[in-house]
This record gives C-alpha cells, sequence and structure tokens, in this order.
C-alpha cells in the first residue's frame, strides 16, 4: 500500500508538471477550432510563446534593475502573451481576412515559429558568451516556481493537491472557465454556432469574423503561455534550442482526445503528461529504443479514440462542422 | 410617393456579382396585412432582392425605405431591428443545437442563458399562430417540415413583422403546405407584411394578395393575385408565351423490362431504407417515384444502378427474349458487362454525376474512360460527344473547355442528361432532374424524357413537385418511410391522394398503437 501511495507521490506531481504545457495547448487549440479555424500553427505559436517570455525575462535579469519577484513574474507572461498574440494574429489575417487555407497556413506558422525560436535563442546565447548553448534564467525560473506550501516533508494531500506552482492552478483554472464559457453562456453559443455553421451565425447576426479573430488570438495566446511555463518552470529557465519537443503536437491530439472539450482535457493532459514519462518510471534499462516506444503510448491512445468516436457516430462528438473551412459572406 | 400602409419600400436597388447583374433598378412596395408573391424563373434575382433586404447582401445603388424612413441594411442584426425576419430556403440552422438554443442565437438580450424562459415564450408564439414545435429537440434530430417551422418562430420570437420566406414549399408535402398557407394567413390577419418567393404558379394563386414579377434581374410589373391568371403570370415570368402543359404520349410497345421483388437495403448506420419494395416498370413508359424526401428514393435508384448493397430481395432485368438477370450484388461495371445499358442522373449532379472542376469533355469521359488503346485514353469521341450534347440540347456555355461549375444549374443537368442518354440507354433512372432549374430547362428536361419513353426506354423519375409529377408519368409509384404504399395510375390520381400516400404508413402505424 505505501509503495502505491510513495509511487503516485512522485509519479502523480512529475505528470502534472508535465500536463501543464499539453493543458495550455489544448484549451488554446479547442477555443481556436470552435470558431472553425483549424490552427495547426499551436506548436510554433508555443515556441513562440515561450520564446517572448525567454526574451522579456532574460533583459529583466540583466537590466541591472533591482530584481523584484512580481515583477520577474508579469514581464515575461505580458511578453508571451504578447508575442503568441501577433502569432494568431498572423494566422487570423491569413486565414479569416485573405481566406488562404488553413492547413498550409498552420503548418507554415509552425516552422516559422520554430524558426522564430532557434534565432532570438541562438541570439541570445551568442549574447551570453556562455560554454553550454543555453541560456539560464534560474532567478526569474524561481520566482515562477513559488509554491503554497514549503515543507520538507509533505504529507501525501500536500504532495499531490497542493504541491505546484501557480502556473499550474492557473491553466486548470484557465481550461474550466473556457469549459464553462463554451458550454454555459451566449458567447460559448455564439461561438459554437460560428464554428459549426457560419452563415447560419452571419444570418443571425453575430459577427463572424470578429469572433474567428478573438477566439484564434487569445486561444494563440493561452497556447503560448503553455511553452512559457515549459521553459520558466518546468525546465527551471533554461532555454535550449528544439528543446519543446513535439508537445505541441500533443496538444493537437489532445483535442481530439478530449473530444472539443475544455474540462475534459484537464484529467485528459494529465493523463497524456503521465504516459509521456512513463518510460522513466518503467525499467527499460539503456534500451532507447524501447523508451521511444513507451513515448508513442499517448498517439496511440488518441487514434484509439479516434476510431471508437468515429464508430459511434453520435453527432455531439464530431468535430466543428466547418473546422478548416474559409467562411465568405457572398459566395454563391 | 410611398403610402402609408406601406411597410417596406425598395426604389432603384441594383446588385452586381462579379459580371452578372442580379438586380436592375428594382422598386417595390411591401405592404402590412398582406402576403405579396415574388415570382420569376431561377437567376431572376429575387432571392437577392431579398437578401438585399435582409442585410445579407450589400445593394450597389438604391434606396430602402422603411415605415417612410431611408434606412440602411448592413447586416442581418440591422434587419432584425427593423422587424424583418428571412427564412432562407437553406434552412439556416446548428444542426448540433437545440430548437432553443438555434432561436436565441445571436440575440442580445440583457441577462445570461435562460433556457427555460425561451422555451415559455417558444410555446406562446407557438400557441398564438397553431405551429407545433419542441424547444428541447435537437435539429438534426427534425424534419424538414419542423425545421421550417423553427425557421418561423425563430424570426417571430425576435419580433419580426415582416416576414420573407424564400421557396417556403419546395420540400414540403401538400399537407405540409397547407398547414403552413393556414399559419400564413393567421399572421397576415395579425397586419404582418409577408413576403413569399416563388417559381410555384399555384400556390401564387392561393396565398397571395399581389404578384410582382422579375425577369433576369429586372422588375416586369405587379398584379393583384384576383385578377390574374397562370397563363399570363407565366408569360410575364418568361417574357413570352409558353405552353404549360406537359406531354404525355400514351406509351408504345409497353414490355415487363425491370422487375423489382422485396428488396430490402439496411443503411450503414443501420437504418431500414427500403422494406420490401416490388414493382415493375416498364419499357416505353415513365414511372414516377413520389415520397417525402429521405423515403427511400435515393437508396431504390442506387440499388438498382447497383451503387447500393441490398440485404435481401431481386432486381431482375428482363430481357427482349424474356431471359432476365439479376442485378443484385454486381456493381456498375458488372452490370455494363452484362451488355445491359443503364443510365443515372443522379440528385447529386456536381457530386455524383459530373465533376465540376472538369470541362465538359472531361466528363463525357467519365462514361467512357476505359476504351483507347493501351495505356492510351481515346480523348477524341468524348470531344464529339460533348460538342454533340451542346448543339443537340443547346447547351449555354462559352466552350467545350469550360469547367462545369462555371455553368448554370439547367445546363449542368443538359450536360448530365445528355451525356447518360447518348448511351442509348435500356433503362433510365432519374433523381430531381428539374431541381433548381427555372420553367425553360425543366421543359427541355420534360421532352427529353419523353423522347427516350417514345424510344422504348423505360424511364424512371424521381421527382418532388406532385403537379409535374401528375402530368408527366404514367403511373406513379409512392413511397413512405422505405415501404411502398401505392402504385397508382397518374392519369386518374388527384394530387391529394398521392399526398395522402406519402405520409400514410407513419399514420397506420400510429393507429395501430
Amino acid at each position: 500500500m505505501d509503495a502505491i501511495l510513495s509511487f503516485f507521490m512522485t509519479f502523480l506531481p512529475r505528470a502534472v508538471a508535465q500536463s501543464v504545457p499539453l493543458l495550455c495547448g489544448a484549451t488554446g487549440e479547442i477555443l481556436t477550432e470552435k470558431s472553425g479555424n483549424l490552427n495547426l500553427g499551436i506548436p510554433g505559436i508555443m515556441y513562440v510563446g515561450a520564446i517572448s517570455g525567454v526574451i522579456g525575462a532574460f533583459f529583466y535579469e540583466n537590466s541591472g534593475l533591482q530584481f523584484i519577484p512580481a515583477v520577474a513574474i508579469i514581464i515575461p507572461i505580458v511578453c508571451s502573451l504578447l508575442g503568441s498574440f501577433l502569432m494568431g494574429l498572423l494566422y487570423c489575417f491569413l486565414t479569416v481576412t485573405l481566406r488562404a487555407n488553413q492547413n498550409v497556413t498552420g503548418l507554415a506558422l509552425t516552422t516559422f515559429g520554430i524558426g522564430v525560436g532557434n534565432f532570438f535563442g541562438g541570439s541570445l546565447i551568442t549574447l551570453v558568451e556562455s560554454d553550454v548553448p543555453s541560456i539560464v534564467l534560474s532567478n526569474t525560473s524561481a520566482c515562477f516556481k513559488m509554491r503554497l506550501i514549503n515543507s520538507a516533508n509533505p504529507g501525501w494531500f500536500e504532495a499531490l493537491f497542493l504541491n505546484y506552482t501557480f502556473m499550474t492552478y492557473a491553466a486548470i483554472a484557465i481550461a474550466i472557465i473556457c469549459g464553462f464559457i463554451l458550454k454555459r453562456t451566449k458567447v460559448g453559443l455564439h461561438l459554437r454556432a460560428v464554428g459549426e455553421n457560419p452563415a447560419t451565425a452571419d444570418a443571425a447576426g453575430i459577427n463572424v469574423t470578429r469572433y474567428k479573430y478573438l477566439s484564434t488570438c487569445i486561444g494563440s495566446m493561452i497556447a503560448g503561455l503553455g511553452g512559457m511555463y515549459y521553459v520558466l518552470d518546468y525546465m527551471n529557465g533554461i532555454w535550449s534550442n528544439d528543446g519543446f519537443g513535439d508537445r505541441g503536437w500533443l496538444a493537437i491530439a489532445l483535442v481530439i482526445f478530449t473530444i472539443w472539450r475544455p474540462g475534459a482535457s484537464v484529467w485528459a493532459s494529465i493523463l497524456f503528461g503521465g504516459l509521456y514519462i512513463l518510460h522513466i518510471f518503467i525499467p527499460t534499462g539503456t534500451d532507447m529504443a524501447i523508451k521511444e516506444i513507451y513515448k508513442m503510448l499517448p498517439y496511440l491512445v488518441t487514434i484509439i479514440v479516434l476510431v471508437v468516436v468515429s464508430l459511434r457516430k453520435k453527432k455531439e462528438n464530431q468535430p466543428p462542422a466547418s473546422l478548416g473551412l474559409a467562411y465568405f459572406r457572398e459566395e454563391r | 410617393m410611398i403610402e402609408s400602409d406601406v411597410a417596406v419600400a425598395l426604389r432603384g436597388i441594383t446588385k452586381i456579382f462579379g459580371k452578372t447583374v442580379a438586380n436592375h433598378k428594382v422598386s417595390l412596395d411591401i405592404k402590412r396585412g398582406e402576403v405579396l408573391a415574388i415570382l420569376g424563373e431561377n437567376g431572376s434575382g429575387k432571392t437577392t432582392l431579398m437578401n438585399a433586404l435582409a442585410g445579407i447582401y450589400a445593394p450597389d445603388e438604391g434606396h430602402i425605405y422603411i415605415n417612410g424612413e431611408e434606412v440602411e441594411i448592413t447586416s442581418p442584426r440591422i434587419a432584425f431591428s427593423y422587424g424583418i425576419g428571412m427564412i432562407h430556403q437553406h434552412f439556416k440552422l446548428v444542426d448540433v443545437l437545440t430548437a432553443a438554443e438555434n432561436i436565441i442565437l445571436g440575440l442580445k438580450e440583457p441577462g445570461g442563458m435562460n433556457l427555460k424562459k425561451v422555451g415559455l415564450r417558444v410555446e406562446e408564439i407557438c400557441e398564438a399562430y397553431g405551429f407545433d414545435l419542441n424547444p428541447q429537440k435537437k435539429v438534426y434530430d427534425m424534419s424538414v417540415s419542423e425545421k421550417q417551422t423553427l425557421e418561423i418562430v425563430k424570426v417571430l420570437y425576435r419580433g419580426a413583422d415582416i416576414l420573407i420566406l424564400d421557396e417556403p414549399t419546395a420540400v414540403l408535402t401538400p399537407q405540409e403546405t397547407n398547414k403552413l398557407f393556414a399559419v400564413l394567413k393567421n399572421m397576415r390577419e395579425d397586419g404582418k407584411a409577408i413576403v413569399i418567393i416563388t417559381h410555384k404558379l399555384h400556390e401564387v394563386m392561393e396565398i397571395s394578395d399581389r404578384v410582382a414579377v422579375l425577369r433576369k434581374g429586372e422588375y416586369i410589373g405587379e398584379i393583384q393575385t384576383s385578377k390574374t391568371n397562370p397563363q399570363e403570370l407565366t408569360n410575364m415570368m418568361v417574357g413570352r408565351a409558353v405552353s404549360l402543359n406537359i406531354d404525355r404520349p400514351e406509351p408504345q410497345n409497353r414490355e415487363l423490362r425491370i422487375e423489382v421483388k422485396n428488396l430490402n437495403v439496411v443503411s450503414e448506420d443501420g437504418i431500414q431504407k427500403l422494406k420490401d419494395v416490388s414493382f415493375q416498370a416498364f419499357s416505353g413508359e415513365i414511372l414516377g417515384i413520389a415520397g417525402i424526401s429521405g423515403s427511400g428514393q435515393k437508396e431504390l435508384l442506387e440499388a438498382i444502378a447497383g451503387l447500393q448493397k441490398a440485404s435481401s430481395g431481386e432486381i431482375l432485368f428482363i430481357n427482349d427474349d424474356g431471359t432476365s438477370e439479376n442485378l443484385i450484388g454486381r456493381n456498375p461495371v458488372a452490370i455494363a458487362q452484362k451488355g445491359i445499358t443503364l443510365s443515372f442522373v443522379p440528385e447529386d449532379r456536381l457530386g455524383m454525376g459530373l465533376v465540376g472542376n472538369m470541362d465538359l469533355s472531361d466528363n463525357m469521359m467519365l462514361r467512357s474512360y476505359r476504351k483507347g488503346s493501351g495505356p492510351f485514353t481515346d480523348r477524341k469521341s468524348p470531344h464529339a460527344l460533348a460538342e454533340r450534347v451542346v448543339e443537340e440540347l443547346s447547351v449555354m456555355t462559352p466552350s467545350i473547355e469550360t469547367p462545369v461549375r462555371r455553368l448554370s444549374g439547367g445546363n449542368v443537368q443538359k450536360v448530365l442528361v445528355g451525356r447518360e442518354i447518348s448511351l442509348s440507354p435500356r433503362v433510365l433512372l432519374t433523381a430531381y432532374a428539374v431541381r433548381g432549374l427555372d420553367i425553360n430547362s425543366s421543359y427541355t428536361i420534360y421532352d427529353l424524357l419523353n423522347r427516350q419513353k417514345a424510344l422504348g426506354v423505360a424511364v424512371i423519375y424521381v421527382g418532388e413537385d406532385l403537379d409535374v409529377l401528375l402530368e408527366l408519368c404514367d403511373r406513379i409509384l409512392v413511397l413512405c418511410a422505405g415501404h411502398v404504399t401505392g402504385v397508382v395510375d397518374g392519369r386518374s390520381i388527384t394530387k391529394e391522394e398521392v399526398g395522402l400516400l406519402m405520409t400514410q404508413h407513419g399514420k397506420e402505424e400510429a393507429a395501430d398503437e
């Protein structure tokens, strides 16, 4: 019994810590897809969100000003939000205003975002002239890692529920709020209508363009926060180029896994986070190949869910009906 | 000068799409307590004009006056604020939402989302005008008629007193149409201004007080319904004298061609689409198939064409020498290899019938791509065929190389029918062959079908307009929820009797319970 509990006490917090970028990415993408925009640029946007936060934190830490923890938290968040907002705006301008193909635009944004991240990351690395190709922002990270409790030997309740950083709670709160808005408010109803049938929403007097822009930009900002969390919190403030892995794609898989429900993505992201790090907890020796197979688990689960959902053919479980399609009112 | 009972006055409305002039200087009055019918062929600009009033399109020129004051309607929301509600031909409803959610879509009422309150008000409206609607029902569970009711309740909920209905009866049974007209009359008594867009003359005569006719985007004139007749209206609409009678020659050399015995079809999601369907089709005869849309017409035709799997039953093709072939379990290629020429004009012209982005001659090739020597296709004969079809059926197209999606609906249909009859078929299956076509094109298609009939082809005609079915077909098979509820003589039956057969099956069951 004790062995199981102690396993959970070490495994669950790590799964939760791992889940936050996925949760942010998935919440942002659900919000975006509910407006009918299939934003495959999410991995790039999360990358830009991360580097924007890092740039802000880097210049604040090295500015020589007096280091105030609250400012050290606010500056990276604002920078991250701004960076990913601009990415979302670019996506909207291309797909909504110019009606470019959403898939192509999204994939281009992912490539672009990773390029932007690596370019500025590389520039910062040359600025610090360090021996290793990475930037360390330990002061900022320490602010992000402040916790509710500070006991060296927490009980099981504290360890499982209270021992997380504030960004973790924020991500869960954002997801639950988004779920509530989508399901229970008029704004959510309108947004769902835009994604299902923009012509209908338009005829009902809903401003389709505004809803698409707003939900996509807000979604991008939420996703960008996930990228920033990864560097400044999970990685203890260490940025290295291409360090983000495939978490962006995993977030998009999570959207399908939860069938477009932000509330469900809270537990689903913890499940995915757990599956993602399962290989560390299962003794696999030094065989890297087996580790890679374990890393595949989240995608496998997503495929199974897709198959099951497609078999059941329930209307509510389908993606928004106009997902991926541009809307033009006067098209005949 | 605008009179006091005029709710809406349109003055000099012009709308241009690219090079097409959809409306040219149209002026029109809509009056309170009156049903105005806007009559015109397809592409005459009826819907465009009303869309300008509903805020969907912005007119390029002209003025709109509401209660005597000039207004600018740049969005549907502004149209609502002036009490204008439009019920579109293609319903503007979100499938996964409930009736109540669809009703409050886009409404800016103070307070949160209270669906219970919405439900109560919906019931009030239903009671006042005689509707039947369940606010909690999801749209995807609704019948066409229920969806239309929902659309009307939706605009009434918004307090509309100017209602525009675009082709409201296109998908309704005669009984449902009568119900709709009764409701419209209630609303007229209530002082609402009602506009109905249609090209069905008998409906104009039945429901409207005044008729305005549009032709090729221009306003031709208006007339009191009581002072006109269908022939005069048709002449106004088409611009010249047109005979409204459809030819129905007596069948010649009538021989059994297709015999269907106890055919059962179950769709992929396990719904029984056809149940014990049995009938015979003869050469030199047009067999009409009537029924509410979705009663199994599509499955029946596709089963005969070899596109739909049947779970049991037989479909026999009878040769001239009396021998027969079972078509069940054979795909279209296998059927053709048996020497049976079946032609199929599907409902979905630019989906199943033609490829929109390909030109005329490539579309002809869809039937002959297997021909040619070795790996090379034969492109010459399809091109020649395309030219022949264009000439014989007078298809209006810039060239043979034009992608078919750029042609108008009537011309697309002519290309498709032309290709199918060029195979000199023994059996011709057509689904909704005149859907969306104007009067002229429709009559061309009726002529083509009659010519095939004279050539000894067994023609099966699935239609939705009962008036046409009754005038064109020798016999009519009525489907209701996948059951055959009757095979009747097209010459002696009345529309009401067919309408009754179309809805009979469900009622019998209800009576049994």
